[in-house]
Formats: C-alpha cells, sequence, structure tokens
C-alpha cells in the first residue's frame, strides 16, 4: 500500500502520525483515501477539485506535474509540499 | 493657459560626428532629448541620478552621465553616443570583444560600458586590469560580475593599440 | 574556466560558445527595450504614490489636476473592478487578486512609502510629473510596523484587517499571514546526543534585485476591445493573465509583446504598471506609456525580505550534525507572500540531518510587497545555516570543505519537505572548491581570511511551447515564449543546431508574443534552458519526425527505414542517394508542405541545484571595510549548453550575493519612509569593489533531461553572504550575526571584541 507523509502541521489531524498507509492509483484516490482515514484532512489539500494552490505533490521524489491525476504506484511514498514558483507568490 | 512652445530653445550640437539641430524645453536632460526628441534610444535610463552609467555617451571626449547634462547645454559641444560606436557595419574592437567574451547577459548597461570603455581607450590605449575597473566604476552591472566586461576591454585594447601602431 | 564533466555525451554544439544571435543590436545600442518604443500620439503616464508607510485613504480629489492643460486621464482604485479576497485557482502558485490589485491601486488604505494611489496620463512625463502635485489625498496616518518584531508584537498595529491566519483562528487579526513547519525525527532527542550546542540569532535586510532597467508598459486599447501591452517582463504569459484579472476583461483580449528586459531576477515576474496602461489608453484613446523612476523601483516594486532566524545546530565532536533547530521570521512587505516557505526548504538542504525542525512566519510590515529574488528566501537562510557550520567545524577542528562533504547530502537523502534527493551534485561542488587553485593557494597577509559555504535551490520545470520553421534555404528559426533576459536564445538556437545537424548560425532564434506561441512559464526559476530547452529540442525532433516522412516519400520507402543524421537524410538501398535538409527543401511543397516541428511540455523538475563558494577577504581594522581579494563559485550545472552564460549566471549571481553581504540595505527612518531610495546610497557593487570571479561548472548530468542540463540561474548567489562571513571571521575573529556587514557593523563588532579582551585582560 501507498504511503503519505504526512506535512508537520498536519499531523495532529492523523492522531500526530507521520507515515499513514492508503489505498490509491492515484493522487485523487490516496487523497480520498486519507479523508475517509482523517476526515477533514482533505480541505487543506483540495479545493475546486484540485490540489490547492500552494501545494505541490512529490510522489518517490518525482515532483508531480499532473496534481490529483499523478499515479501512484504499491510502494509509493507520497509527499505534499509547498509549491516553488518561477517568481509569483 | 497656453502650452507655451517658445520656451523651447533651438540646440546645435555634432552628435556622432553629424551636425545636428533639435528643440527642447530647459527642462529636459540631454538623456531625454537624445531618447524622446531624437529618437536614439541607445543611451538608457537608469537611475536619472547619475550612479549607475547606463546614460553614458562621451562629451569632447569625456564620458559623461547624460542624465546629469541639460540639453541646452549641449550647445556647441561633440558628443558621442553608442549609435555612432560602429563604423557603418563594422563594429568597433570593444563591441566585437563584448559579443566573443559574452560580456553582456541583459545588455541593458552595455551602451554605457561601450561608451566609458572607448573613452578610455581613447585616452589610455594600453589600461591594465586596476586601470579598466577604476576607468569603469561608474558603471553599474548587475548581470555579469564585470568580470567578462573587464577581459573584453583588455582584450579590445590590444586591438585598439594594434591599429593605432 | 575549469570544468568537470562526469559521463556525458559527446555533442557538436552543446557546449560550445557562440555569438549570441541578438547580440550585434545589443552592442550597437538597437535592440529594443520597454521604454524605448514610441507610438504616434503616445501619452506619458506616471503614478502618485503615498508619502506615508501606512494610512487610510479618506479622499481623493483629482479636480485641480484634471484641469492642467495637456492632462488626459487620471485613474484611482475606483476605476478597476473590486476583487474577491481570496486565493486564486487555476495556477500552480497561490495568487490573491485583490491584494494584488490593491498593491497596483491603493484601496483604502496604503501600506508603505511609495504605495500607488493614483495615476496620470498627460501630453510629456513632465506634465503627467506636475499633474501628480495637484492631486489632493486626504490621508489618516497610522503608526507603522517596520519589522517582523514590531508587526509580531501584541498591540502591533495591524496592517490588513480582513487576514486571519489558520492557527490564531477566524476572530483574531494579525499580521502573521503563515506558520509554515518542517519536522522529521525528534530534535529534543537529537541535541541531548550532542556534544555542542550552537544558537545564534542573525537578522537580514530588505534588498533589491538591482535591474539596472527601471519597469515601463506601454498600453495600447484598440477600440474593438483588444490591447496590447510592450513592457520588459520575465513572463508575458503572467503579465497577460494578471492584467486581465485586474482589469476584469478575458484574457484572450490582451496581447503581451515582450520587449528586451533590462534584468529582472524575479523582479519583474509580478506585474505593477501593466494594467494601468491598457485603462490609461481606455480612458484616452491613445497609446500610453509608464515608466517608474529609480526612487519608484527601490519604494514601490518588489524587494526581496528581510527579517530574523534563529538557527540552532547540535553536533558530535567528530563534526556529525545531530540536530538543527529553526525559527525564522520574514517581511512579506504590506501583502503577504514573503519567501519563508523556499527559505525554510533551503536553509538545512544541503545536509543529512536526522532531526530537525523548522518555524517559519510570513509576516506583514509597512513595506512593499516583496518579489521573487534569485533563489528567494534562501540567501538569507544560508546566511544563518552555513556560518554555524563553520563554528561547528572550527569546534571539531575540521576543514571548512570537509565538514560539508561529512555532512553532505547525495542521492538518497531526504530533503527538508521529505521525498528523497535523485541524483544531485552536492558533494561535487565542495570538492570542486577544495580542489581549485584558489583553495589550495595560500592566504598570507594580516586580517585576511579565506570563507566557504554552500547553497541550494530548487530548478522548476513547469510549461513552454516550442516551434521550429524549416525554411526554404535548409536553415531554420525557432520561435519560444520564453523572455530572453541573459542570452538564452542562443541556447535555443544552439539546441536546435545541435537536433538539425545545423551550422549554429543558420538557426535564428526568436521569442513571440502571447498570441504568436502557446503558453510558456515565466524565464525564472532556473527552468528556461531545461524546461524551453526540451520544448525546443522536442520540437527539433519534430520536424525531424517529418523530414523523415518526406525523405520516405521520395524514396519511396517507410519512414521506420530513414535515417537522419547530423543534418543528413539517408537510407540503405540502390539509388538511394543521401541529402541534406538544404537539398530536400525544394520538395517539401510536392511532399506534403511547409515543415514546422512543435512541442509543447510541462516539463519534470530536473532536480535542484548546489552552489559552493570561496572568498578571501582583507579587513581594514581601523574603518572595517571588507575587500573581495578572490572569489571562487563552483556549481553543478548539469550539461553546460553555452558554458560562456553558464559562468555568467555564476559570475552575476555571486556578485549580487557580494553585494547582499558588504552593504545592500533599506534604511527606513522612524516614520517609515525610505531614506536611501537611489543608487548612490543603495550601494550595489561596482567593478572596482571585485576581483575576477573564478567559475567551475561541474557537470554532474541531471537525471531524465536529453540533454542533462540543470537549471543555473539561481543558486550561486546564494552562498557569498555566509562565505563572506566566514572569511570575516577568519581575518579578523568576529562572528557577524547581521547583514549586511557594512564597514561600520564590521568596526562595531572589532572593537567590541577589543573592549572584551581588554576588560578580560583587566580583569586578570
Amino acid at each position: 500500500m501507498p504511503t503519505v507523509i504526512v506535512p508537520a502541521l498536519l499531523r495532529p489531524l492523523t492522531n500526530g502520525q507521520e507515515r499513514v498507509a492508503v489505498r490509491g492509483s492515484t493522487v485523487r484516490q490516496v487523497v480520498e483515501d486519507l479523508e475517509r482515514q482523517f476526515p477533514g484532512i482533505k480541505a487543506h489539500l483540495v479545493e475546486d477539485g484540485d490540489l490547492k494552490s500552494g501545494v505541490n505533490v512529490s510522489v518517490d521524489g518525482e515532483m508531480g506535474i499532473g496534481g490529483l491525476t499523478d499515479p501512484v504506484k504499491e510502494t509509493s511514498e507520497v509527499y505534499f509540499l509547498p509549491a516553488i514558483g518561477g517568481g509569483l507568490y | 493657459m497656453e502650452h507655451k512652445t517658445d520656451h523651447k530653445t533651438v540646440v546645435e550640437a555634432t552628435i556622432n560626428g553629424e551636425q545636428v539641430e533639435f528643440l527642447c524645453e530647459p527642462r529636459q536632460s540631454l538623456l531625454e532629448v537624445l531618447r524622446d526628441v531624437l529618437g536614439m534610444t541607445g543611451s538608457k535610463e537608469g537611475c536619472l541620478t547619475g550612479d549607475c552609467g547606463a546614460c553614458s555617451v562621451i562629451i569632447d571626449g569625456r564620458s559623461t552621465c547624460s542624465c546629469l547634462v541639460l540639453g541646452v547645454e549641449a550647445e556647441g559641444h561633440k558628443i558621442e553616443t553608442i549609435e555612432g560606436l560602429a563604423n557603418g557595419a563594422k563594429l568597433h574592437p570593444l563591441q566585437q570583444k563584448f559579443l566573443e567574451n559574452a560580456s553582456l547577459q541583459c545588455g541593458i548597461c552595455t551602451p554605457g560600458f561601450l561608451m566609458s570603455a572607448k573613452a578610455l581607450l581613447d585616452h589610455n590605449p594600453h589600461p591594465n586590469e586596476a586601470e579598466i575597473r577604476y576607468a569603469l566604476a561608474g558603471n553599474l552591472c548587475r548581470c555579469t560580475g564585470y568580470d567578462k566586461i573587464v577581459r573584453a576591454v583588455l582584450e579590445a585594447s590590444k586591438g585598439v593599440a594594434a591599429k593605432a601602431a | 574556466m575549469a570544468a568537470t564533466t562526469e559521463g556525458t555525451h559527446q555533442f557538436r554544439v552543446i557546449g560550445t560558445r557562440p555569438i549570441r544571435h541578438d547580440g550585434v543590436e545589443k552592442v550597437t545600442g538597437a535592440a529594443r527595450y520597454g521604454a524605448d518604443y514610441a507610438f504616434p500620439g503616445m501619452l506619458f503616464g506616471r503614478v502618485l504614490r503615498s508619502p506615508h508607510a501606512h494610512a487610510n485613504i479618506k479622499s481623493i480629489n483629482s479636480d485641480k489636476a484634471r484641469a492642467l492643460p495637456g492632462v488626459k486621464a487620471i485613474v484611482t482604485a475606483a476605476d478597476l473592478p473590486e476583487l474577491e479576497d481570496r486565493i486564486e485557482q487555476g495556477g500552480e502558485l497561490p495568487i490573491n487578486l485583490h491584494h494584488l490589485s490593491a498593491n497596483i491601486l491603493a484601496r483604502g488604505k496604503v501600506l508603505y512609502d511609495g504605495h500607488a494611489v493614483a495615476a496620470v496620463a498627460a501630453t510629456s512625463p513632465h506634465i503627467a510629473e506636475e499633474a501628480l502635485r495637484l492631486i489632493e489625498v486626504d490621508y489618516e496616518v497610522l503608526p507603522p510596523a517596520m519589522t517582523v518584531e514590531d508587526a509580531m508584537a501584541p498591540g502591533a498595529p495591524i496592517l490588513l484587517p480582513a487576514l486571519r491566519n489558520k492557527e490564531d483562528g477566524p476572530n483574531k487579526q494579525t499580521n502573521v499571514a503563515a506558520h509554515i513547519q518542517f519536522k522529521r525525527g525528534d530534535v529534543k532527542d537529537g541535541f541531548s546526543k550532542a556534544d555542542f550546542v550552537i544558537e545564534r540569532t542573525f537578522k537580514t535586510a530588505m534588498v533589491h534585485q538591482g535591474y539596472i532597467e527601471p519597469h515601463n508598459a506601454v498600453g495600447i486599447y484598440n477600440s474593438d476591445g483588444h490591447a496590447t501591452i510592450y513592457c520588459s517582463t520575465q513572463g508575458s504569459f503572467v503579465v497577460r493573465s494578471l492584467s486581465a484579472a485586474v482589469l476584469g476583461i478575458p484574457e484572450g483580449k490582451i496581447r503581451v509583446v515582450p520587449a528586451e528586459i533590462g534584468g529582472g531576477f524575479g523582479g519583474k515576474t509580478t506585474i505593477y504598471l501593466e494594467p494601468l496602461s491598457v485603462l490609461l489608453s481606455q480612458k484616452t484613446g491613445h497609446p500610453v506609456k509608464l515608466t517608474m523612476n529609480r526612487a519608484e523601483v527601490l519604494r514601490a516594486s518588489g524587494p526581496t525580505s528581510g527579517g530574523t532566524i534563529r538557527c540552532k545546530m547540535g553536533a558530535t565532536k567528530n563534526g556529525k550534525i545531530v540536530a538543527a533547530e529553526i525559527w525564522m521570521a520574514y517581511e512579506a512587505g504590506g501583502f503577504p507572500g514573503s519567501p519563508v516557505p523556499m527559505g525554510a526548504m533551503c536553509i538545512v538542504a544541503p545536509y543529512d540531518i536526522p532531526n530537525i525542525l523548522i518555524d517559519a512566519y510570513d509576516v506583514v510590515v509597512n513595506r512593499p510587497k516583496t518579489a521573487a529574488y534569485r533563489a528567494p528566501g534562501a540567501t538569507n537562510a544560508a546566511f544563518a545555516s552555513e556560518t554555524i557550520i563553520n563554528e561547528i567545524a572550527e569546534k571539531c577542528g575540521i576543514d571548512q570543505c570537509d565538514i560539508r562533504i561529512l555532512n553532505g547530502a547525495h542521492e538518497g537523502t531526504p530533503q527538508t519537505a521529505g521525498p528523497p534527493y535523485k541524483r544531485i551534485g552536492m558533494i561535487e561542488t565542495v570538492e570542486a572548491i577544495k580542489n581549485s587553485p584558489h583553495y589550495k593557494s595560500k592566504l598570507e597577509g594580516k586580517n585576511r581570511g579565506r570563507g566557504m559555504a554552500t547553497g541550494f535551490w530548487f530548478n522548476i520545470g513547469f510549461q513552454s511551447s516550442a516551434m521550429v520553421n524549416i525554411h526554404n534555404d535548409g536553415t531554420a528559426s525557432v520561435v519560444t515564449g520564453s523572455v530572453d533576459i541573459g542570452g538564452s536564445r542562443a541556447s535555443m538556437a544552439i539546441i536546435t543546431a545541435e537536433v538539425l545537424g545545423l551550422d549554429v548560425n543558420d538557426v535564428r532564434p526568436l521569442v513571440a508574443d502571447t498570441d504568436a506561441i502557446g503558453y510558456t512559464d515565466v524565464t525564472g526559476g532556473s527552468r528556461t534552458t531545461v524546461a524551453t530547452g526540451l520544448a525546443v529540442y522536442e520540437a527539433a525532433q519534430d520536424a525531424v519526425r517529418q523530414l523523415k516522412e518526406r525523405a520516405a516519400k521520395l524514396w519511396e520507402k517507410k519512414p521506420e527505414e530513414i535515417e537522419f543524421n547530423n543534418g543528413r537524410l539517408s537510407a540503405s538501398g540502390n539509388g538511394v542517394k543521401p541529402m541534406s535538409i538544404k537539398e530536400i527543401t525544394p520538395r517539401l511543397g510536392r511532399t506534403g508542405g511547409p515543415i514546422t516541428g512543435r512541442a509543447t511540455v510541462n516539463a519534470r523538475s530536473v532536480g535542484p541545484a548546489f552552489a559552493s563558494t570561496c572568498v578571501d577577504v582583507e579587513v581594514d581594522p581601523e574603518t572595517g571595510k571588507v575587500q573581495i581579494l578572490r572569489a571562487t563559485v563552483a556549481q553543478d550545472a548539469g550539461k553546460a549548453v553555452h558554458p560562456s552564460y553558464v559562468e555568467g549566471q555564476m559570475q552575476g549571481g555571486t556578485v549580487q550575493g557580494i553585494g547582499w553581504a558588504l552593504n545592500e540595505e533599506y534604511f527606513y527612518d522612524s516614520k517609515g519612509i525610505l531614506r536611501n531610495s537611489g543608487l548612490l546610497d543603495y550601494r550595489m557593487p561596482t567593478c572596482l569593489d571585485l576581483p575576477m570571479i573564478e567559475t567551475c561548472i561541474v557537470e554532474v548530468p541531471a537525471p531524465g533531461h536529453p540533454i542533462g542540463s540543470r537549471g543555473v540561474g539561481e543558486v550561486s548567489i546564494v552562498p557569498p553572504p555566509a562565505a563572506v562571513a566566514n572569511a570575516i571571521a577568519r581575518a579578523v575573529g568576529v562572528r557577524m550575526t547581521e547583514l549586511p556587514m557594512s564597514p561600520g557593523r564590521v568596526l562595531k563588532a572589532i572593537l567590541h571584541k577589543e573592549g572584551a579582551a581588554q576588560a578580560s585582560a583587566a580583569a586578570d
């Protein structure tokens, strides 16, 4: 099962857990599963059906380019982090 | 209140070897005259206080910030701008060496540097690195860190000296 | 200029140093920058700016200004639609359009000295300037909060009454816009295992990108509702979308034509004058040109944050760093959005540290809204961490390069936000410094010292579009939307020439406007050569694919049977004579028409970049003046497409870092008014202040990129302030914890040290 490494400030929502096992083969599914396990966490990550502006996702060390559509493997580690841009923020 | 055009003065000067006549208000700087009246936009505005050198031109052989000179003060003087540096299609050795050495990145400071460097080489055809840095200290570059600019002037000085010999 | 390479592919054009294609225009003054444009009937605009750091606007009366002959229009925020105060979706980055619009023309309140209040269009810039003086604004002046400490203190003046943060909740007014945290392991446990702990508080000052060209925009509004903006920008598509949003018109109604740009460094990735130029053009029916003067650039564009960083690190006596705990607060300016999240992700990024806790705060203060400045947030951060690392090295008796190699991050090391690094070149850059002629040389003389530091910065990917046109004479043109801020056109031509087997001078690079080329993200974030280069590479490959199809048609073969090598098409079989591109172009019409290769990418980031910098300084103990004697920078650039321009980026970033280290800072007085809004007193390095800057390009190929290039534009600015501080410590034995390390501060530190030494000698 894929693992989500929970951002530090969201760990109070996951009972302090840093690493959470999830189900899913896309980032969207992983987020839905996280929400199932810890209701309320999704609102910090997703807005209007897409990754929240300012949030990016890294799957197995590869920075995402597809937002919620990025694929996730059985052994993947998924990180949510602040988005880095080329200038405007 | 009418906008009075009789506030403007007719000024005659030599610009890049040509006799030029232009009309300007007393409050217009030479930089503004070059850019907005004569359409010669090669000299650039960076600070309007004579601190960056982007507006450098050569007046009677001396590198000068055109933002600190009034248009009316140009009367009777010999002015050289970046537009006159090349000899027709033939680039000045400084221009050529700047290109070969990648001495420009954004290029906005380049006209000013070229004019200050030309003024230096016209007086001192064999400057060393310290003399070059001293002569160019009034021109700011934010992109290059100056390394490739100084190298270009060193190389060009050899070419200029060779031509003069 | 030494370069070390690691198993790189042999290229023909990539890695050479041709003269840039736009070079002649730039050395003859013919190149057109934004302020060089002029149109028939053009009017000139100027902006009225707040003389107060913090005030409510009670009323604005422009009657007298309107009556001045030559004045054609005056606008305020009332002429712009009011936009929602929420983070805008639809992009990678959070933009609050309400704040953006209020920064362009103040809405109800001014938040910094220089905040735009109104804009005037007139028949001459001088008349526009006179008109500004006739606009009457009634301000209710409020006390300012100028530092993060002022703004975070209980009872601080509140800048944005509607601002809330998650932690303080919906009912608490605050100046803290955001709190970001990164945590790994357990720092308490880590510190307990350390043999010693060092903790210091650092302060850095607000500094400006310092581009020589002020902001500019020419707006032309046509009666059919379409507008064109000519401006110097790092991102023409950003100008289009943000200007459209601020003006409340559809994006497709605006075409942005990027002029040549005289420097940006991140500061020209946002908008200030552009929507005003269109608005004034709409009101007057004429083109309107707006420019900022230098004072406006410093007061009212987007410098980068100063702030406070408390950095605590624990290490074993063998020099292994076991824990790092950091508290950092950065100045956002009048609206939220400092680079503190990035700073937090960079501060210990070069190292493999098992226990970290980083708390970072974005704080609004009565200063201009900050904008990106080359590796935003990282330089301030590195000043703190990299000087403490040197202290650790000295305590352990370890060489300053060796401590970084000992603790250095490598493939698999977790980054600050968690994901593991892929192949990176951090340790290689430190080794390059250690093995450099500079580091190996002896530094002799009094009051001289050698310091080094390492920096980290991300390289983004993002979106780019490219087209490669094959011309009838067998030459090509390559069109992109990436503004050329430092010579990137040459790199695009080099990549195209490499793929097509052409001479680099037979490829003409162009930068197109927002209708002529597909969406392209900014020239920034160290992305252009990598991401736009990738699009160019793929567009050229697309052209090759089409060339093969045409040859197949002519030779009555299948496209898979055609080979293309070094500009020549060939196939096996009788009667097939290889053809160059030049030989096939006359046949293109009959085989299907002209050939244009095209590609668009949303490029993956190739991974971050590292730079290590070494400086030798001499400190004058009587004045505190610090002279840079020698400087070397090593950076992992992957494959350098045009080495001269890679060197140029490294040298330029290093010198900006030196200015940041030694002299640059914003001086505000007690009323919050900027006192050094000119280039005499905002002191940037001149060529007289510097030696040659030695460069070492470390070519660790970036994984997953066809050319192996990494982004190079930013990271070299990160190490210099720490490297200079480390050198000063070795030269005169004082540890500087405040930037800039200007003569007065250094002298004060020297005298303080001497005073303390005398006091303790007297006590003995």
